[in-house]
């Protein structure tokens, strides 16, 4: 009898918890399928990976990989993952979160650990609705799109994440949509690697409550739009890359710069101002080793 | 174990509330706070930041409380031992995440320099006004520890025990100060780091395959083991209901095995008894107080007692859990029960509730904003005396 090949993303999921809470169609198990082949590219070393995620559909990310893993409170993914960064700068540090999650409830977090430019890698999966809850507005939902609070169509403005985190000074930023997985697995690889704050944001089917109710089909079928719609354009202005609702959708690496992360630019002023007298290495870790003795 | 002599200012000092309040942190071990300035607490992560780059460790100022108060829960499980400082209106917008760290057992310190309210209140001013509200303010059923401070060399003290215990139960513990001792400068003597007697962390000794995040020894104890990132075991954490291995699990037998033992690990813990008692066996009043009522009521209670009156003292130093076996003992035994307190009846509320009717329970109110005057005290003893 010949042997069945193993998934080799297997290792990277708990298993054990599959199937999944989410709905067919839906596109945050491309994105962790991505991140699983990210994972096993990029060799990044699996004990010192955390992953911090809020709440929300793709708030369960974080529940469903075999990781360090913290599903925190609704919108507060990034400050957690700031903490568990600080305190332990040797953890590859990522926040897998949702649109709603990260940019509404979390928007002031967002931008602000942007501004820092804390080490911290951002996954953004954003499917322009409130999913997990039924179906709202979120503020990435484009205009005219009806939701379960417009039912007449949405007139709010639109939130342009890649526009917003470059404004507030990220170091990398991208854009894919669950159409493009070899990218948005080159991308992952690409930020474990790359010190400062790194935001991905990936466009995703809901097909049970944005495309249903907006009449788009399935989840093939936005599969087929992402495809026909999508244009790469690396390097493009984030300002001109805005979202709507049928419209082009320009997709690539916007963002690739680089500027001191929120732990050298502290130890440098420290070192500035202090010299001899700043401590550096008594970070919480080994302090943690010594309030907990010998058996740590 | 011992506190690391490089965060212990050992010696006497001159020092207030608030200052001694940080230094009772770093002697306790914490390297780690993130904080949002908020009158009368700031001063404790001003001195933190001061101090922090010579000692080493981390202090961050965040955007808001919402993010402080979980940043540093992410600092705890990277490995650090951490808290943040707020006051009223910045602990009500902390309140989730007070779920959080109950819900999750991360061990915490959050410090309440308590102010009148509500809403903005009386930011220079104080209150008692935040007591029910560092019990019973996030939702759901959970223990917290809340200790009471009343001078400057308790604020050292307490803040150190908050640690301590905070560690022991893994159960986030407020110190609940009030501006008047936030902002007082007194003697304070801190001792040697060898004198400093620190709680280790719950660490599991447990090797990955046998380790389960939220599994209780089967030694009696309700508190779990616990692991940091980046060890190695691959642990997950939620603030959903969850099963021993942290997984979500929505049945209604794992959310009453896992809230009544949140509960339990607390309000049913024995060495959670803390107060200083004076004249209990034979008084015929007792005065119940804390924090800075506690000084003003000791001088009614000599007034008192100069006019040949049998009153007794009770102050509470751990407020949550309540002593409610202690006040159950003592109300056949007494007249009455005597609650001053900067609020307009919080404690008092608990008092009468564990002395089921059998002595009175007379309240001293104050709306907040100044101390009592001591002979409003008094007159209630009197009162409660007849």
């Amino acid at each position: 009898m010949s042997s069945v090949a193993t998934n080799p993303v297997l290792p990277f999921l708990r298993t054990d918890r599959m199937p999944t809470i989410w709905c067919p169609g839906c596109g945050i198990g491309t994105t962790v399928n991505c991140f699983s082949r990210a994972l096993l590219d990029s060799k990044v070393d699996l004990k010192n990976l955390a992953i911090v995620s809020g709440i929300g559909c793709t708030g369960r990310v974080a529940g469903y990989v075999n990781l360090d893993s913290f599903h925190t409170t609704h919108g507060r993914a990034i400050p957690f993952a700031t903490g568990l960064k600080l305190a332990n700068p040797k953890l590859n540090v990522v926040v897998y979160s949702g649109d709603g999650d990260l940019s509404a409830i979390g928007g002031n977090h967002l931008i602000h650990a942007a501004r820092r430019n804390v080490d911290i890698k951002v996954i953004c999966v954003n499917n322009l609705i409130y999913a997990m809850t039924g179906g709202q507005t979120a503020p990435t939902t484009p205009g005219h799109v009806i939701t379960s609070t417009h039912p007449y169509g949405t007139f709010d403005p639109t939130f342009n994440l890649p526009h917003l985190v470059e404004a507030a000074g990220a170091v990398y930023v991208a854009r894919w949509t669950t159409f493009h997985v070899r990218q948005i697995a080159r991308s992952m690889a690409e930020v474990f690697k790359k010190p400062g704050f790194c935001f991905i944001e990936i466009l995703s089917p809901c097909p049970t409550l944005y495309q249903r109710r907006n009449k788009m089909g399935d989840g093939l079928d936005t599969m087929k739009f992402y495809k026909e719609h999508s244009k790469i354009k690396n390097g493009a202005s984030t300002s001109e890359i805005g979202l709507t609702k049928a419209g082009e959708i320009i997709v690539g690496k916007f963002v690739d710069r680089d500027r001191p992360d929120y732990i050298n630019a502290a130890r440098e002023q420290f070192v500035e101002s202090l010299g001899e007298r700043y401590v550096d290495e008594c970070a919480a870790v080994e302090c943690a080793a010594e309030c907990c003795g010998e058996d740590y | 174990m011992h506190a690391d002599p490089a965060g212990v200012l050992t010696g006497t000092h001159f020092l207030d509330g608030d200052h001694a309040c940080c230094e009772g942190c770093l002697a306790a071990g914490a390297r780690f706070a993130s904080g949002y300035p908020i009158t009368p607490s700031t001063e404790v992560v001003e001195r933190f930041a001061s101090r922090i780059p010579t000692v080493g460790g981390t202090f961050i100022q965040m955007e808001d409380e919402l993010a402080a108060s979980i940043c540093l829960q992410g600092a705890v499980w990277g490995g650090a031992k951490a808290f943040t400082v707020t006051s009223g209106p910045g602990f009500s917008l902390m309140m989730e995440h007070i779920g959080y760290a109950a819900m999750t057992e991360t061990p915490c310190v959050f410090v309440n320099v308590q102010r009148g309210g509500p809403s903005t209140g009386l930011p220079t001013l104080p209150a008692q006004a935040d007591m029910m509200q560092a019990r019973w303010g996030s939702h759901g059923d959970y223990g917290i520890i809340a200790i009471c401070p009343n001078s400057p060399q308790e604020c050292f003290d307490l803040t150190l025990k908050a640690f301590n215990l905070s560690e022991q139960y893994r159960v986030p513990v407020m110190v609940m100060m009030d501006e008047v001792v936030g902002h007082m400068t007194e003697k304070v003597v801190i001792p040697p780091a060898g004198k400093i007697e620190v709680t280790p962390r719950k660490h599991t000794k447990k090797s990955p395959a046998d380790y389960k995040p939220y599994q209780c020894n089967g030694d009696g104890s309700l508190v779990p083991e616990m692991a940091h990132a980046g060890e190695g075991y691959k642990f997950h954490v939620t603030g959903l209901t969850h099963d021993e291995r942290g997984y979500p699990n929505m049945t209604p037998a794992v959310q009453d095995k896992l809230v009544k033992r949140l509960r339990d690990k607390i309000d049913n813990a024995p060495d959670l008894v803390l107060y200083e008692g004076e004249h209990l066996d034979d008084a015929d009043v007792v005065v119940v107080s804390y924090g800075i009522t506690s000084r003003v009521a000791q001088r009614a209670i000599d007034e008192a007692r100069a006019q040949g009156l049998k009153v007794g003292k009770l102050r509470l130093i751990i407020a949550w859990p309540f002593p409610t076996k202690l006040i159950r003992e003592l109300a056949p035994k007494v007249k009455a029960f005597v609650v001053p307190e900067l609020n307009l009846g919080q404690m008092v509320l608990e008092v009468e509730r564990a002395a089921r009717g059998a002595a009175k329970t007379i309240h001293v109110p104050h709306a907040g904003g100044s101390v009592h005057r001591p002979e409003d005290i008094v007159k209630a003893i009197v009162e409660a005396n007849q």
